[in-house]
């Protein structure tokens, strides 16, 4: 029993050391924002790594998902006779739940995981260490300009998700559902009420924070070796995916149960 | 001069360093010998403040190292790592020149490019080099532009990690005269890690052996052989039989 109880222990006390030591990474990374110096190009490079060539997944991702969705809600909607409200679900889902949801998941899945295995491969051969003995700190110069980046270009990427998310419903519903083209896009623009939009692009913005902490924070605590990269990236991926779910489970609460 | 004191330290239950006094005088070249795993690395990567030791006391000219202004006390130092440790999406040029391009020696462009480009020719590579990416480059070629990266600022002291590892003969020895060379002609203050013995006779001044956390024995590389010290002499001899356990 005592052994049980201790095990207990040392795991609850490993979660709180953890989440303490994330705390940490997070504050020092956010007080390197009023500290110089700048590093604006690494800043640059980020913005076009993270932003720039993230469009094509973010849109065929929204593409295909607003495409279902639209089937989705028709095929469902026909069970009540309420066939026609799929372009007003589609742009709801979109823009609230999926948009953010699915472009967070898919930069977790691409930048949080590139971000991880470059930061822990340059940890593991010694180039965190070089950059130190150029009077370099590793969070300015590597850390700061990832967050920065990814959470000031998420909200534009969940804002062309949505778009093109709305228009994949749009496609499907007037080449295949035959709604009628300009009742489809006024119905859309019709419902959307400016905090929809609002709470997606915020949503957008935290999880573009969350993604690129994650990434630089587990690349930077790696273990050595190949063995310690793949379970930095691995480990970035999984804690930046579950952290979007939660962090968009407390917005919405946040946003619409007011 | 740079002195440590009575530094410790661990890793876990691992006790690397168990109280390394150790001196080295402005403008000696002083090499550190020993076994796989005996905390060399981290020697000098305590002074630097890469690594920081529980106990004891590591100064540079007199001055606390973990104390004062860390920009202008690392100003102050190069360093070669035992595998370049190049920054993989910069061209060799900009590697050269990264303490160049910003920070508080920072210079034009233009500038800091002519100077890398000085010092690539410095360390025998041609300046076609300056545009490659480090991952185009061979390995002999990486560790003479980690060297190249050191020296460019002219800094006042130089730590060169292992730094012939993984080279063939002749390429060591064109680092070891190169090391040999840059460390006389800029008189500068360098440790050297490195079980090389070819190499620890080109680059040494001094020499200090580190064995069991300590250092086992220090002096001139001239009275090496002639050191009575068990240890030194299988060490410096490569025998498996003595005090130093072959399996460690």
């Amino acid at each position: 029993m005592s052994t049980l109880l201790a095990s207990i222990g040392a795991a609850v006390l490993g979660f709180l050391a953890a989440i303490g030591r994330l705390a940490v990474f997070t504050g020092q990374t956010v007080s390197h924002l009023v500290r110089p110096p700048f590093y604006g190009r690494e800043f640059g490079n980020a913005l076009l790594q993270i932003g720039y060539f993230s469009l094509p997944v973010v849109g065929l991702t929204a593409f295909f998902t607003g495409g279902a969705l639209a089937l989705q809600i028709y095929s469902g909607g026909a069970r009540f006779s309420a066939e026609a409200v799929v372009p007003q679900i589609v742009a709801i889902g979109m823009v609230r739940e999926l948009g953010p949801v699915l472009v967070g998941l898919m930069i977790a899945a691409r930048v949080t995981s590139s971000i991880a295995a470059e930061i822990a491969t340059m940890k593991v051969t010694e180039q965190i260490d070089a950059l130190v003995t150029l009077s370099t700190h590793p969070m300015k110069y590597l850390t700061l300009p990832r967050v920065l980046a990814a959470t000031l270009v998420m909200p534009l990427l969940v804002g062309v998700g949505d778009i093109i998310g709305i228009y994949g419903g749009f496609i499907v519903g007037t080449e295949r559902l035959g709604f009628n083209a300009a009742a489809y896009l006024q119905n859309t623009a019709d419902f959307l009420e400016p905090l929809d939009i609002i709470s997606s692009l915020v949503k957008g913005a935290v999880f573009g924070f969350i993604a690129a902490l994650m990434g630089c924070y587990y690349g930077m605590n790696s273990e050595r070796g190949a063995m310690g990269v793949g379970r930095a990236t691995k480990s970035s991926v999984v804690a930046a995916a579950i952290l979007i779910l939660a962090a968009n489970f407390l917005l919405t609460e946040a946003f619409f149960s007011a | 001069m740079i002195e440590l004191t009575d530094v410790h330290k661990s890793f876990g239950s691992n006790n690397v360093l168990r109280g390394v006094n150790l001196s080295v005088p402005k403008g000696e070249s002083m090499v550190v010998i020993g076994g796989s795993g005996t905390g060399k690395s981290i020697l000098i990567k305590s002074v630097l403040g890469l690594v920081t030791p529980e106990t004891g006391t590591i100064t540079v000219d007199g001055k606390d190292v973990n104390k004062g202004d860390r920009d202008a006390f690392l100003a102050r130092f190069g360093m070669l790592f035992q595998g370049a440790a190049l920054f993989d999406s910069l061209p060799v040029w900009q590697n050269v020149a990264f303490r160049l391009l910003r920070g508080s020696l920072k210079k034009p462009k233009a500038e800091a490019r002519e100077i890398a480009i000085e010092k690539l020719r410095r360390v025998g590579l041609t300046p076609d080099v300056a545009d490659r990416l480090p991952a185009e480059l061979s390995g002999g070629m990486q560790k003479r532009v980690g060297l190249a990266r050191a020296i460019a600022a002219e800094p006042e002291i130089i730590f060169f990690d292992e730094p012939t590892t993984g080279l063939d003969p002749i390429m060591a020895g064109v680092i070891n005269d190169l090391i040999r060379e840059i460390v006389t002609e800029m008189g500068a203050t360098a440790i050297t890690i490195t079980h090389d013995m070819t190499s620890v006779r080109a680059i040494a001044d001094k020499i200090a052996m580190l064995h069991a956390g300590k250092i086992r024995w220090t002096g001139p590389v001239d009275d090496m052989d002639a050191s009575d010290d068990p240890y030194v002499d299988q060490f410096i001899h490569g025998r498996a039989e003595g005090p130093i356990e072959a399996v460690r």
